[in-house]
This record gives C-alpha cells, sequence and structure tokens, in this order.
C-alpha cells in the first residue's frame, strides 16, 4: 500500500478536566458520550439549579461537612459533574481510619428532600485498612454528582451500592475510585430502579500493584433508562481489573447501556484486564448497548480481553425446568435469577449478596422461592 | 391404574426447507405396572416421540391425539402435563447456570406434589435418593447439569424420576454415554422406581444392552415415523442379532 492513512490515536481518557463549569462544552445528543443516554432526561444537569438541595449521608462514621472543607482530589471531567461540584453546598464524608478492620459493613443511606438535588460523597480507605461499605440509594428526586472512592496504600475496600426508585427520577453520578499501592478495591453496583440512570465509574491508580474488581447488576424496565459507563485506566504497572456486569431487560421500552473502556498505557507492564457484559433481554421492544473498548499501548501485560453477549431467553432452560413441573413464570425467574448468580455470587460479603438476590428476586415478582430456605 | 393413550400421531417440525413430517401416524398404549421398549434406527423419530409426548415447543402435532386416563395431554402446557403425571428423561438433560440442584428438586417436588415437603423431612428424602444412585449429596449444591458428565445427568433424571414419582415415565436414550458400571446403577434406579410406583415406563433406546437390566413387556420396532412391529422381549434378541436393516431398507 502506498498511502499510508495516519489514524490519529484513540484515547479514552476524558480530554478536560475542571472544576470551572464554562471549560466544558454543553453536549449534544449527537455527540459520541451522550448518544446513548437518556438525554432529554439528564439534560437538566447542564444548567445550574440554585433551587436544588443536597444529598444527606446518614450513617455510622458519615458526616455531613461544608464541601469547602472537604479536600478532594477528584477534579470534574464533564459539565454535569463540574456544575454538580459548583454548586453543591454540603458533603457526605466517610474516613476510615488506618489500619482499622472493620467486620461488620458500615451502612450509608443517601436522601434527599428536595426535587432535585447535587450530591458530593467522599469515602476515604485510610491505608491498610478493611472494611465494607454499603450505600443505598432509594432515589425520589433529580440527582447529579459524585460518590469519590481513595482506596489508601495496601487497604482492602468494598463498595456495594444499591441504587432503587421509581421512573420519575433521574440520577448522573460520577463514580471516580482512585487506588493507592497494592489496593484492593471491590465495587458491587445494584441498579434496581430508577428512570434515566447514568453511572461514570473510572478507575486510576496512583501506584503499582493496585486491583479493581467491578461487579454490576441492573434490571431495567418499561420506562428505565440504565447507562453505565466504566473507563479502567492502567498507567501504573502491575495492576489488575476485573469487570463483570450482568443486565436483565423485562418489559417492552426497557433500555440499557454499557460501555467499557479499559486503556493500558504504555508505562503499565504487567497488566492483568478483564471485562465482560451480558445482558438477557426478556421482551421484544427492549433494547440493551453494550460497547466494550480496549486500548492497549504496550504489549508487555499479563493479559487483556473482553467480551459482551446479550441474548434472550434460553429455550431450551425453560422447556426442562417446565417439563419438571415448574410453572413457566416461575422457570423464567429461576433462570433470570441464575443469570445474576455467577455475577452476585462474586460479591464476598454474604449477608448484602442475599440482600440483592432478595431484591432482585422482589423485582422479578417472587417474593421467595421455593428452595431459599435451605 | 393410569394409562397414556397415543392414537394415529403425525407431528412435524419446521426447517429451513418448510414443514418436516417426522411422526407419521404413531399409536401407541402405555399402561401401569408395564415396561415397554421402543428400538429403532438413529433419525426414525423416536426421540421426537418424546419430545412431543412432553411438549417441547419446536414440535408441532398436526393430527391424532395423547391422552392420559381419557384426558388430553396436548392441550396441557409442558408443566401441566409433568404435574398431571408425565415425565420425560431426556437424552440430553439441559444445563441451567446459577440454579443449584438442591433448589430445582424442592421447587420441581412442590409444583408436582402441589405443596412444600417439610424441610427436614425433604433433606432426608434426598439424601436418601441421591445416595439410591451412588449420587454424591454434594451435587445438590451444584449449579444445575452445570460441568455434569454425561453419567452424572443420567443419574440425575433418575434422581428426578425417583423424587417425581411420575405416573408414566418415558426415558430417551437414558443408556447412552453410559459405562457399564453407571448402567447398572441407573437401570437399578429405574427398576426401583418402577417396582415401587407400578408405574407405567417407555424405554427409548437405539441399543438393547439396556434390556437387560431392565426387561420390557413389550418391544416396538419404530421406523420412518411410525411403529412397524411389536413383539415381546425376544424381539429386541432378534434386533441385536439381526440389527435394523430389514426396517431400513424397506420404504413405503
Amino acid at each position: 500500500m502506498t498511502n499510508a492513512v495516519v489514524v490519529p490515536p484513540l484515547d479514552l481518557a476524558p480530554q478536560t478536566r475542571s472544576f470551572d463549569p464554562a471549560a466544558f462544552i454543553e453536549p449534544t445528543s449527537r455527540d459520541e458520550e451522550w448518544k446513548f443516554s437518556a438525554f432529554s432526561q439528564l439534560k437538566q444537569f447542564f444548567i445550574a439549579d440554585q433551587s436544588a438541595g443536597n444529598v444527606h449521608a446518614a450513617g455510622v462514621g458519615v458526616n455531613m461537612l461544608d464541601i469547602h472543607q472537604v479536600a478532594s482530589t477528584w477534579i470534574p471531567t464533564d459539565l454535569a459533574a463540574a456544575i454538580a461540584r459548583a454548586n453543591v453546598t454540603e458533603a457526605g464524608v466517610l474516613e476510615i481510619e488506618a489500619q482499622s478492620v472493620h467486620k461488620e459493613p458500615i451502612v450509608i443511606d443517601l436522601t434527599t428532600s428536595t426535587t432535585k438535588a447535587y450530591q458530593h460523597i467522599e469515602i476515604v480507605a485510610g491505608r491498610l485498612s478493611d472494611a465494607t461499605v454499603v450505600i443505598r440509594q432509594n432515589l425520589t428526586s433529580q440527582i447529579n454528582g459524585a460518590t469519590v472512592v481513595t482506596v489508601g496504600d495496601g487497604a482492602k475496600l468494598t463498595v456495594i451500592t444499591i441504587i432503587d426508585g421509581d421512573t420519575s427520577t433521574a440520577l448522573a453520578l460520577q463514580l471516580p475510585v482512585s487506588l493507592g499501592r497494592d489496593a484492593y478495591f471491590t465495587g458491587a453496583l445494584a441498579i434496581i430502579g430508577g428512570g434515566a440512570v447514568r453511572i461514570q465509574n473510572a478507575i486510576t491508580y496512583t501506584a503499582p500493584g493496585g486491583t479493581a474488581e467491578l461487579f454490576g447488576v441492573f434490571l431495567s424496565d418499561t420506562g428505565q433508562h440504565i447507562e453505565q459507563r466504566i473507563f479502567v485506566n492502567h498507567d501504573q504497572p502491575h495492576c489488575k481489573s476485573d469487570v463483570m456486569y450482568k443486565g436483565a431487560l423485562l418489559n417492552p421500552g426497557a433500555r440499557s447501556v454499557w460501555i467499557g473502556d479499559v486503556l493500558v498505557r504504555k508505562e503499565a507492564i504487567g497488566t492483568d484486564t478483564h471485562q465482560v457484559n451480558r445482558n438477557l433481554v426478556l421482551s421484544d421492544g427492549a433494547r440493551a448497548d453494550s460497547v466494550p473498548n480496549l486500548e492497549l499501548e504496550t504489549g508487555d501485560i499479563v493479559k487483556a480481553g473482553h467480551a459482551s453477549a446479550t441474548g434472550r431467553f434460553d429455550d431450551e432452560q425453560v422447556f426442562y425446568l417446565q417439563s419438571r413441573g415448574i410453572p413457566l413464570d416461575t422457570a423464567r425467574q429461576l433462570v433470570v435469577r441464575g443469570f445474576f448468580a455467577e455475577v452476585l455470587g462474586r460479591v464476598g460479603n454474604t449477608h448484602w449478596r442475599d440482600e440483592l438476590l432478595a431484591k432482585i428476586s422482589q423485582r422479578l415478582g417472587i417474593e421467595k422461592f421455593e428452595g431459599d430456605d435451605e | 391404574m393410569s394409562s397414556l393413550l397415543i392414537t394415529d400421531l403425525y407431528a412435524q417440525v419446521e426447517t429451513d426447507q418448510g414443514p418436516k413430517d417426522i411422526l407419521k401416524g404413531v399409536t401407541l398404549k402405555i399402561e401401569s405396572g408395564r415396561t415397554y421398549a421402543i428400538m429403532g434406527p438413529n433419525g426414525s423419530g423416536k426421540s421426537t416421540l418424546a419430545y412431543v409426548i412432553a411438549g417441547h415447543p419446536r414440535y408441532t402435532v398436526t393430527s391424532g391425539t395423547i391422552t392420559l386416563d381419557g384426558v388430553d395431554v396436548l392441550s396441557m402446557s409442558v408443566d401441566e402435563r409433568a404435574r398431571a403425571g408425565l415425565f420425560l428423561a431426556m437424552q440430553y438433560p439441559v444445563e441451567v447456570p446459577g440454579v443449584s440442584v438442591a433448589n430445582f428438586l424442592r421447587t420441581a417436588v412442590t409444583a408436582v406434589r402441589g405443596e412444600a415437603p417439610k424441610l427436614r423431612l425433604w433433606i432426608k428424602e434426598m439424601k436418601e435418593a441421591m445416595a439410591a444412585i451412588q449420587m454424591d449429596s454434594s451435587f445438590a449444591e451444584r449449579n444445575l447439569n452445570e460441568g455434569f458428565s454425561g453419567g452424572e445427568k443420567k443419574r440425575l433424571e433418575i434422581l428426578q424420576l425417583a423424587l417425581l414419582r411420575p405416573k408414566i415415565a418415558v426415558l430417551d436414550e437414558t443408556d447412552s454415554g453410559l459405562d457399564v458400571d453407571a448402567l447398572r446403577v441407573v437401570s437399578e434406579g429405574v427398576n426401583r422406581f418402577r417396582d415401587e410406583t407400578g408405574a407405567g415406563t417407555l424405554l427409548i433406546t437405539h441399543y438393547t444392552r439396556i434390556l437387560r437390566y431392565i426387561k420390557p413387556d413389550v418391544v416396538h420396532v419404530f421406523a420412518d415415523g411410525r411403529i412397524v412391529e411389536t413383539g415381546g422381549a425376544e424381539l429386541a434378541e432378534i434386533l441385536e442379532s439381526e440389527g435394523y436393516e430389514r426396517f431400513t431398507t424397506v420404504k413405503s
């Protein structure tokens, strides 16, 4: 070939970072970043709203502080996030003391008392600490903001986030996680309800040896648009990332979007990364978009892989269960629950794993399975 | 006493070239306490017959009837047939990830018996049934058929037979893929089920091997979508020595 085409390097990383909303151009629904989004429900977050309140965080050891007292290292990467950061006045802060070991999960409940609210939550896990944090957010309003997680050197932190709510609600949430040397982060995100939900989960490593496991389950039903964008920025050597998201689309009009971007920089030798998204479409007229991207700037890695699949019910599985007398609805529910079991099985905390399973079962219209009490 | 009556049954499957007739006038009676064998060459439609009895959605019945004790089976859903007392041990049991054997069995038993068994009694019952077919109780915690060997899958089918206690059991190629030891265990399971419940049993098989362990009262030869010859256990011996050639070469 004589005609060489110069392809500009694709860079999955955000181009602009700023606390100033004016630094960002207002997005349109044609932008790559927003074309899969519930744009009409989320564009409200591109305009500052003085009447909006704050998301309130309650939990043992959680303090609501004036935003100016919060030493956050995270810088917004898009307009909505910058507006939230500029307009939020109070932040919920949980500091996990260095070297402390917490056997019991720390439960944080997020609530709002206004129809619109800005959110800023900071979770800082001190060096060598070991804790599980459960964030429960039952959406009742329009929320824009961030939950910023910092995992110190050698710390082990699990954050289980459960988002529920009715279809009139909207949530644009930044979920940046920063990992120190040899830090171990497990993020389990369950989206059970909510109207327009857009979550951007960005993982950065500030030193070698970090591990990030990101597990997610989501149920999308009529009137719901669940969007998850994951960005793992491998720019330190010998770090790991393991991403597994599973979603089910229950009825006509249900919508889900999963974008998984993994960037392995030149300096990130010894990287071990894997990401997978599987969706189960249970109805005609539901749509699931799934886009895994992997960009490698070095070949000197342990392994890198990604997979994505969106499928319908396996009729043979349903037939097999039915042929044993199990009614169709129960058979389908068993198959869906089984579909989620793989990812839920990786949530280490058994109490909250069961809690999630119960919530999912409930959403599928079953209070309890016959075999559950074994 | 129960009887499953199949009368002049025709069924077809949808293919890329349009509908294809598989069953071409099957008439068959299965009664309680008796054991029947359907033997036939590959592709004769004998597995289709099993699936049509169970109600697999892939097949369409175009004419004929199936009744269980006089009640129309063809109008029943798949699960209704099972609750009415029909059971199909499948040639290729399906893997269902994330659903444990214990959860599946209890859900199925609850559906078929119409009430949930008392938990303590149930665990005892399940463990005894597993021991009877030499299946380790750790299988209860495993995902349904997932990663099971061929023999393990077949044992699980027979375990279900023992727990669900159908009136009429259809065993589709239950002997295929089994070594001699596994074949003996599975056959003993079937005989025990038959002796304890007095159910009617239909064995569908290509080989006579399993008939050494499970004695049939009646042997039907199946070819080109229908029963072409009927006899006693001695017919199996003839097929063993002569093969199916005379049934496959002569076609109407």
